[in-house]
């Protein structure tokens, strides 16, 4: 996917601009965090569990090379073949070097976030095979060939006329004067549509939100059930899986089953979580004839060792972004590539560089929401602060910021001419504001003010009140 | 034999460089491998160990907060009277695809001989499928349905009405308990381990909430979910006389 990171300060001005894009925030913010908020109220051990799945987890990162190993022995044992690729371009060739030899002509996909990163729909395309989104949001984001905003709603952006409209344009086999009275009606030309597609795929893709070691099984987890019809009925199905997803045993998918669901969506568990091991059994009357994952690098390798191979804890919840005011305010496009929130502001700079990445993780007001909300207790402000810092170190920030956190710098250093430069600030602030006690504009401001009125400092500094009123304690 | 791949080796070889170490040695790898075997279970939420009766009962409240259907019987060969209800009730057809499994089949469904069974995976013209519960999860209302011979993965899917039968017995309180019945229960020939092809873990009907933000049931998956529990546990059965404890 090709990412528009770099641009994200114009993404974001037609972000703010975009009435309908404001209204599908407005609408689903409160939803999102309020979900999770009550799901987790039920369940006392919830905050344990956290501490659980993050020691699971590092211990998995940490003997990550045995794991894989162990897994990827148990596909073959199982019938299944692991395709082992190092960068996106492998990881393509694998899909349609299996697509093409079985003489794929429609290929099923259920919603992969590591799909959309290696752009596998263009490729397929562009040889003449059509890849078909079965999630109902990817299905309409592939009719109307926009990327998702979310990475586990990844169409919420859109309104209900936005998917009649598209309906009515993609769908021209059916009645024009069709009506969509409610949302039940959008849902079940949507299913109708699909069906035929499940039918006749040659070749199902998925992702996977698990690996297990100790039976080489691939997990999915979804509400829709196009996963399992994505990976059941077609001949072939392809599991598109990153490094860090393994886990060692069924015993350690348990405590991340408990956590994903109620951070994503405030579900106890997801409709359907399915663990596919191998290929169709001799005797079995369903299912695929062959078995196959494509496990992929992609850059993450080069994250382990490094101060952000915490961020490979990740298990793509999205609640981080789901309590997030900056995500929030602009939505997911305008982060400019698959993975949009605070994740996103660790994860794509280390996937497609800082060079490209690098407003990301200053877009955040470290407010702290996201860590704390973190199934597995990623420190994403911190990770976010080691993007600025590198991107500082390697003289990638702008000259006018690098200027401002010089002075910024030298005032810090100096603590009586700290003290000045903010009393004289405050003082003369505080009179020129006196009247509306806030100020609709002001010089080298505007960044603020052009969104809302700056209140004015009431005369006195932070440190001249603190001191006070030790004094008066004291008194 | 696996062939060579230089994709393996790339990805192990930066993997370790990340770790700043070889391959684990011997002893390391024995360590993670008694980890494997014992498959040691971690934190399990109270909620899910709770005596045998208010088990069930959680279970079957579960099914329905998460909008399934349930109905619960005494013995499998009430299971056809069930069914024909239940089929009446919401006006479905009464002919139906049935897993082909052998406690299925003993049932004797002369007793309802306007019920129509098709045994074998579900095609895509079933209305209704009904098939065999093989355990079930009270901490969350789940019903673990391992693809097999017998229980064909379609059948979960397909219809627009998933019909379940399944025996209070197989009920247990958390999913590590469900984990432990197939592992000693189910053998694959083609592994020599336990995991059969696929595992579904299935709680309520297939849902949507991608159009605004809003649930919607029946997005691919069955529109409806009904659970017929038969109650072949005594010690599951909730009683209203304390007396009876003594």
């Amino acid at each position: 996917m090709l990412a528009t990171s770099p641009a994200f300060k114009q993404n974001v001005k037609g972000a703010l601009a975009d009435v309908a894009l404001q209204k599908a925030l407005a609408f689903t913010r409160p939803n999102f965090s309020g979900k999770r908020t009550a799901a987790v109220a039920n369940l006392p051990e919830f905050e344990q569990l956290r501490d659980v799945g993050r020691d699971i987890k590092n211990h998995a990162l940490a003997n990550l090379d045995f794991y894989l190993e162990t897994w990827a022995g148990n596909v073959e044992k199982s019938g299944g073949t692991v395709h082992w690729c190092s960068t996106a371009d492998d990881a393509r060739a694998a899909v349609l070097a299996i697509c093409q030899r079985v003489g794929a002509r429609t290929v099923t996909k259920g919603k992969s976030m590591i799909s959309e990163e290696l752009g596998i729909n263009d490729h397929l395309e562009k040889y003449g095979i059509e890849p078909v989104e079965t999630d109902l949001g990817e299905y309409i984001l592939q009719l109307r060939r926009e990327p998702p905003s979310h990475i586990i709603a990844p169409a919420f952006h859109l309104n209900r006329e936005d998917w009649e409209e598209s309906f009515r344009a993609s769908h021209t086999d059916l009645p024009d004067d069709r009506v969509f009275g409610e949302r039940r009606d959008i849902l079940t030309e949507a299913r109708e549509k699909l069906r035929e597609k499940f039918l006749a795929a040659d070749v199902g893709i998925t992702g996977a939100n698990f690996l297990i070691a100790e039976t080489g099984s691939s997990v999915i987890v979804t509400n829709e059930g196009n996963g399992d019809l994505t990976q059941t009925l077609p001949k072939v199905h392809i599991v598109l899986a990153s490094i860090e997803k393994v886990l060692p045993t069924l015993e350690d998918a348990c405590t991340f089953l408990r956590l994903l669901a109620r951070s994503a969506t405030g579900q106890d568990m997801s409709v359907y979580t399915t663990f596919s091991t191998g290929a169709r059994r001799p005797a079995d009357l369903d299912g695929p004839d062959e078995y196959h994952v494509v496990l992929i690098d992609n850059g993450r390798s080069a994250m382990i060792g490094t101060e952000f191979q915490e961020m490979l804890r990740c298990i793509r919840c999205a609640a981080c972004m789901n309590h997030c005011p900056v995500y929030f305010t602009v939505g997911g496009h305008a982060y400019g590539w698959v993975y949009p929130g605070p994740m996103g502001s660790v994860l794509t700079p280390s996937l497609i560089g800082v060079d490209k990445a690098g407003h990301l993780p200053n877009a955040s007001t470290f407010c702290g929401q996201c860590e704390s909300v973190c199934p597995v207790k990623i420190p994403l402000p911190k990770l976010m602060r080691h993007w600025r810092e590198r991107e500082f170190e390697r003289h990638l920030t702008p000259q006018t910021m690098r200027t401002n956190l010089a002075i910024w710098a030298w005032f810090a250093r100096r603590p009586a001419a700290w003290r000045l430069a903010t009393r004289i600030a405050a003082w003369t602030l505080g009179r020129l504001g006196r009247k509306r006690g806030k100020f609709r504009t002001l010089p080298f401001a505007s960044g603020w003010t052009d969104g809302r009125d700056l209140p004015a400092p009431e005369g006195d500094t932070f440190f001249a009140r603190y001191a006070r009123q030790q004094r008066d304690n004291q008194a | 034999m696996t062939p060579p791949s230089p994709g393996k080796d790339a990805i192990l070889g930066a993997i370790r460089r990340g770790l700043k170490r070889s391959p684990l040695p011997d002893d390391q790898q024995l360590g993670l491998r008694a980890r494997l075997a014992a498959h040691p279970r971690h934190l399990i939420p109270a909620r899910g160990q709770l005596p045998r009766p208010e088990q069930v009962a959680l279970f079957l409240r579960n099914v329905e907060k998460e909008f399934g259907t349930t109905a619960r019987i005494a013995t499998l060969s009430d299971v056809p009277s069930a069914i024909a209800d239940y089929l009446a009730a919401n006006n479905l057809p009464t002919d139906f695809a049935i897993a082909p499994h052998p406690e299925l089949e003993a049932i004797d469904w002369t007793l309802r001989p306007l019920l129509t069974r098709r045994p074998g995976r579900a095609q895509p013209t079933d209305q209704v499928c009904l098939t065999h519960g093989y355990a079930a999860v009270a901490e969350t209302g789940t019903l673990m349905l391992p693809g097999s011979p017998h229980r064909p993965t379609t059948l979960n899917l397909l219809g627009d009405t998933a019909i379940v039968v399944l025996r209070a017995s197989r009920i247990v309180g958390f999913m590590e308990a469900a984990w432990d019945l197939i592992r000693a229960e189910n053998h694959d020939s083609t592994t020599g381990g336990f995991m059969p092809r696929n595992i579904m873990w299935v709680t309520g009907p297939s849902r949507s909430a991608d159009i605004e933000s809003t649930l919607e049931l029946g997005a691919h998956g069955p529109r409806r979910l009904h659970v017929v529990l038969i109650d072949d546990d005594p010690a599951a059965l909730l009683t209203d006389d304390p007396t009876t404890l003594t």
